[in-house]
């Protein structure tokens, strides 16, 4: 027994590192493909138009905040030809719409915020993303603090990011799926990638889900919690990647989780829960009627400080990497190259745990609220 | 939006930053007396980093 | 905060929770009850082969507990019974030596008392022997007396060398 012990974790230590390696590769042709992919458009502006350190900056300071936003297509990347003419690589995707009825097209009609679609007799421009009924010349007024004033319709488009989230969950069903089968085939031992993923699932449950939640009550939340977890981790790994996807950045991502959260907190709790809540056991009257109000706000600032660290994490991890590479273009010299380069490099690799570990710590303080929820105190 | 939000917002960084750095210092010289306690030290110290780091968040997105 | 809900996306979060929610029911029913019901199997399967192995041993020990008690107790009957033996035999042996010892005593004491006695008709014949010939000598010399002072002397002579051959 000690000794199939010892191997499996002999075993599951060389697996790791082998991911470790994997996963290192993977990054550092991601971040040089990366690169890579900005300097062919970049350069060729140049060549053009030799442009002025100021003109870069600004062109960087454009491009971060674009590469946060959620978008209409998929395009990896875009340069301008010799012709001066934009090449977009990528593909449209669908735009569906809800403003007097019901309005599918393709993104492909916008070509990149340059034209206005016409659907019918109303008519749709792109702006920093972000699609607004127009006139049939497509003005868009703004106001003082730089704000579109015209009407948005209801946008349930299957935007970049919507992608993404379809890709990363179809993904995962075909893994998780087939991981369960090979169970049923192989007289439960995992197979493939199952012997993978094995030791993480065990590692939800054993060190998150059980200690926090406890033994009686943990099974329910069990397909919560693994499937948070391996979400957000994917689609924080599809993150790293060069298709500039970037799913965890937007607040309504993690706004969906953390409601998940809060919902299923507040739907399984048992009466303790509340009792501590309206009427603290074990302190004086004129203290429950002060600690009502905090408990109550509590319940909401724990999702809501969910939703923010997600959010603001990969943002904040985003805007940095972006910037470090923006640097590159910025300096335009081998020693502001190689020196950002390296730095990206090292940032990169924080990314890759910042990913997990963002992952574990919402799967954990889920895990944690959900124990408290169904929490029982002998002691009162 | 004047100058001040950004101080502000700055000071509850420099906060957080110290809460953490006392975590994580603190973390280690547990781990430090008690090695075979690790995990459960490692999983405590994330929990308590991640709430002060939601404060520094909450002024972040305030300013 | 004014800028996060200005990016605030109603499709999006109305995509990401029909998919979430979806995959998380999808994965409930065809990944993580599968999973962890096979890893829950398993474990089982080991806490038990674990625990009959630990029964088996213990039956084991049991066993060879039993055993030993048996042989122990076998040894202290047969100590026991060898040690009854050598009671009697002992018992045997000094109520042998006992006996003997009255025995001989007893014979011993009739012995000396037949020996005293014999010793004591002895003495009493020997006496009336020496009277009886005591009295044949002075028989003998007052006859002679009146003959010769030699004769006389001869004939003491002759008696005491009579006497003393008898």
């Amino acid at each position: 027994m000690q000794r199939f012990l010892s191997h499996y974790y002999w075993s599951d230590m060389h697996r790791k590192i082998t991911i470790k390696a994997l996963t290192l590769v993977f990054l550092l042709v991601s971040i040089a493909t990366f690169a890579n992919d900005d300097k062919k458009s970049k350069g060729k502006e140049t060549h053009q138009t030799e442009k002025t350190k100021e003109q870069r900056e600004k062109e960087v300071e454009e491009y971060i905040p674009h590469h946060l936003l959620d978008s209409h297509d998929f395009s990896l990347f875009s340069y301008t030809s010799d012709e001066g003419e934009h090449v977009y690589i990528g593909f449209p995707l669908p735009v569906i719409l809800w403003d007097d009825g019901l309005k599918v097209f393709m993104s492909s009609k916008f070509h990149h915020g340059e034209t206005i679609a016409q659907v019918g007799d109303s008519h749709y421009k792109l702006d920093h993303g972000k699609i607004y009924k127009t006139d049939t010349a497509g003005t868009i007024t703004y106001d003082a603090d730089h704000h579109a004033t015209n009407v948005k319709p209801l946008d349930f488009s299957i935007t970049k990011n919507v992608f993404t989230v379809m890709f990363v969950a179809l993904l995962m069903f075909l893994l998780f799926s087939r991981m369960a089968k090979a169970y049923n085939n192989n007289g439960s031992m995992p197979k493939g990638m199952g012997r993978l993923l094995e030791p993480i699932v065990l590692y939800i449950r054993d060190d998150i889900a059980k200690p926090n939640i406890g033994e009686k009550h943990y099974k329910r939340y069990m397909s919560y919690l693994l499937t948070v977890f391996f979400f957000i981790w994917i689609i924080n790994l599809f993150g790293l990647t060069p298709l500039g996807v970037n799913v965890t950045n937007n607040i309504a991502i993690t706004f969906c989780l953390a409601i998940l959260t809060y919902i299923l907190t507040t739907f399984t709790a048992k009466k303790d829960y509340w009792k501590h809540i309206f009427w603290m056991p074990g302190v004086p009257v004129p203290m429950k009627f002060i600690l009502m109000p905090i408990e109550l706000l509590g319940t909401i600032i724990k999702p809501f400080s969910l939703m923010i660290r997600l959010y603001a994490n990969i943002t904040a991890g985003h805007i940095v990497l972006m910037s470090i590479l923006g640097m590159i273009f910025i300096a335009q010299n081998w020693l502001g190259g190689s020196l950002s380069f390296v730095l990206a490099m090292v940032l990169g690799i924080l990314e890759l745990l910042v990913a997990a570990l963002q992952a574990y710590i919402f799967t954990m303080l889920s895990a944690l609220y959900f124990g408290a929820a169904v929490e029982e105190h002998d002691h009162h | 939006m004047t100058g001040l939000n950004f101080i502000g917002a700055g000071l509850v960084v420099i906060g957080a930053g110290i809460g953490i750095g006392q975590i994580g210092g603190k973390a280690m010289e547990a781990i430090a007396r008690q090695p075979e306690a690790t995990g459960k030290i490692q999983t405590a110290m994330l929990i308590a980093a991640a709430l002060i780091e939601g404060i520094g968040f909450a002024a972040l997105f305030a300013v | 905060m004014d800028k996060l809900i200005q990016d605030f996306s109603i499709g999006l979060f109305f995509w990401q929770l029909i998919l979430f929610v979806g995959l998380v029911l999808l994965l409930k029913k065809f990944a993580w009850k599968p999973i962890l019901g096979a890893v829950n199997e398993r474990e089982e399967g080991i806490k038990t082969a674990l625990a009959s192995a630990e029964d088996a041993k213990k039956e084991m020990q049991n066993l060879n507990a039993s055993n030993e008690q048996l042989l122990k107790d076998a040894r202290a009957e047969r100590d026991a019974l060898m040690k009854d033996a050598r009671d009697i035999k002992d018992k045997m042996i000094a109520d042998a030596k006992e006996e003997t010892k009255e025995i001989t005593a007893k014979l011993i004491e009739n012995a000396q008392a037949s020996i005293v006695q014999e010793k004591q008709a002895a003495l009493a014949e020997l006496k009336k022997q020496v009277a009886e010939l005591s009295i044949g000598i002075a028989e003998t010399v007052i006859k002679k007396e009146l003959a010769s002072k030699d004769d006389q002397l001869k004939l003491v002579e002759e008696i005491l060398k009579e006497v003393t051959l008898k």
